[in-house]
């Protein structure tokens, strides 16, 4: 299998004068500071340069595939906090009862799961043997046809509800919920732990003691004291997550066929396609830097002590 | 129930160990466990002649778990192992000298750090090309720098104890102070996060060979043989499902021994070690 950059962009009949063509077209034959230079200038303007193997400006293409994956994040991301938020609380609330144990298990076996495995899992059961939810896609293929989504976000929850079409939303929510439930298990492990021994560590705290003493209602004291003060750390946990689900998207995109970042890059790298790496790298990277900066942000905000 | 869970771990952990060791032993079909394809009993049920089934190529399923065990738990040891061994140098030599050498050293792993911790080993891999080595060379490259930052804080934290000033005003060298002094306090912290990390490191190797960019095919790989079932198992459930689950069953028995062991040594505890 050739890793010829020019070789691999003429495609599948290369002839000799077609390859050198491309060799010219791909500035392959100028030195590598030469090539280094186009490739800081593309970059300035915002041209990622074009992929070898669609032909596609990169940048297009990392932009339709970017709110596929971006999507399926945040719904994994929200997924983890409705659920393990609450769970750690009322694990450290009821500590060593058996909703406390079950959950321990369930979030070290969230962190421990290969998400590919998993995704299977859900889709043998679901699909294969209870058919209540779909393989894989976004939409079913008959459903856009009949009821197609007017794409404004990208986000095609949102779309779908703008629009008011609320039958592709139910497919659309139908397709998510596998591959979402399968990439939330690992941030809903470490949520789960994190929350439940800060809040540990914070019940134990004098102040709270005094607050119960005046007899403040439990619940007002759970959550408006206890949880504020022990949300940072997960707030913490939420970013550094954020990283490995944008990774663990690749994967699961891949098993559940999902057109988004995950599968591009996937075929990228098993077709050599150089500009393409390179684009999404870079596209990963800027998206992991911002989406922790926004978590130090709502950390700031949270926590008055912190200062920025 | 910890207890319980603690023993359960421990358990897996040893029986895979085991079936690593004495794996020609163990496996009622050595020769289809490497590769040697069986195209007359492709693609059986669990039987009692196969306990797992069999694979696409008639491979006996269960051999190629056992075998495949091996690969498995020598990525779980060797990166954390190596990435242990670069890692402690650069953050103690970091941590002691601090000044010019320490942000040098640290700029460069931050570079490192900046990236996703599986994105890193997925770039260097598919540069490097695919194979088993070059699989764990990309993750010991992008897993060393978080050992480096851990023994740079104890470097930092030990540096200025009374003892290490002691040895200074006795003149003893630097290099001796950072090897008989500073090292040694700064290999709990990292055994504990090694404990921990092993079951992650095996799951990000799994990931790789089911991407394709680890071990290669014939070899018995738990997370190739995910990969290599990806494409039946809707009608043949068994051959995905079996490997899939002991890679879950090892990575989570590694991070409950690693809960236990960072528990242990909790210094809320004071648990001293030297």
């Amino acid at each position: 299998m050739p890793s010829d950059p020019a070789a691999l962009w003429v495609g599948p009949h290369p002839t000799h004068s077609s390859i050198e063509a491309a060799r010219e077209r791909l500035h392959l034959n100028e030195p590598l500071y030469t090539r280094f230079f186009y490739f800081v200038r593309d970059l300035a303007r915002g041209d990622l340069g074009v992929s070898i193997r669609t032909h596609n400006p990169v940048s297009e293409d990392i932009f339709k595939a970017f709110g596929a994956t971006f999507e399926l994040i945040v719904f994994a991301e929200i997924l983890a906090v409705i659920v393990g938020i609450p769970l750690g609380v009322y694990s450290a609330v009821k500590k060593d009862s058996f909703i406390d144990n079950a959950s321990r298990v369930l979030a070290v076996a969230g962190v421990s799961l290969p998400g590919f495995w998993m995704g299977m899992i859900l889709q043998l059961v679901f699909f294969r043997y209870l058919g209540l939810l779909p393989l894989s896609g976004r939409v079913d293929t008959l459903m856009s046809i009949t009821n197609p989504i007017a794409e404004k976000t990208g986000f095609y929850l949102i779309d779908t509800l703008i629009s008011g079409n609320f039958s592709a939303m139910w497919d659309v929510f139908k397709h998510m919920i596998l591959p979402g439930l399968t990439l939330a298990a690992y941030p809903i492990g470490l949520i789960t732990r994190q929350v439940r021994s800060m809040m540990i560590e914070v019940l134990n705290e004098n102040y709270i003691r005094t607050a119960s003493a005046y007899g403040i209602k439990k619940r007002k004291i759970y959550f408006g004291y206890a949880l504020k003060n022990s949300l940072a750390p997960a707030m913490v946990t939420l970013g550094l997550s954020f990283a490995y689900t944008l990774v663990g998207a690749f994967l699961i995109e891949l098993i559940f066929n999902w057109p988004g970042l995950g599968r591009y890059a996937a075929n990228s790298i098993l077709s050599m396609d150089y500009p393409a790496i390179v684009g999404v790298t870079l596209i990963v990277a800027v998206t992991y830097v911002v989406i922790n900066f926004i978590v130090d942000l709502i950390q700031a905000k949270i926590d008055p002590r912190i200062k920025l | 129930m910890k207890r319980r869970l603690s023993w359960f771990s421990v358990l897996v952990i040893f029986a895979v160990v085991i079936m690593a060791l004495l794996a020609p032993i163990i496996a009622p079909y050595p020769q289809q466990a490497l590769g040697e394809p069986n195209p007359a009993e492709r693609l059986q049920p669990p039987s009692w002649k196969h306990i797992m089934g069999t694979d696409h190529m008639g491979r006996d399923i269960f051999s190629r778990i056992i075998y495949g065990s091996r690969t498995s738990l020598i990525v779980g040891i060797s990166v954390t192992f190596l990435a242990a061994l670069i890692g402690l140098p650069v953050g103690i030599v970091a941590g002691y000298y601090g000044g010019f050498v320490d942000t040098i050293l640290m700029r460069v792993t931050d570079i490192f750090l900046a990236f996703p911790p599986l994105l890193l080993a997925l770039l260097i891999s598919s540069t490097m090309g695919k194979g088993f080595g070059n699989a764990i060379i990309a993750l010991v490259i992008s897993w060393w720098p978080w050992y480096a930052r851990l023994a740079r804080s104890q470097a930092v934290s030990t540096k200025n104890l009374a003892f290490v000033e002691a040895a200074r005003s006795s003149g003893v060298s630097n290099v001796m102070i950072m090897l008989r002094h500073i090292f040694p306090s700064s290999i709990p912290p990292v055994v504990v996060q090694g404990t921990m990390d092993m079951g992650t490191a095996i799951l990000e190797a799994a990931a790789l060979s089911f991407l394709g960019l680890g071990i290669q095919p014939p070899a018995p790989d738990w997370g190739l043989m995910v990969s290599e079932g990806k494409n039946y198992f809707l009608n043949y459930w068994w051959i995905p499902t079996f490997p899939g689950l002991f890679i879950f069953l090892l990575v989570m028995s590694f991070n409950l021994l690693g809960d236990l062991v960072r528990e242990s040594v909790d210094p809320r505890l004071r648990r001293r070690f030297f």
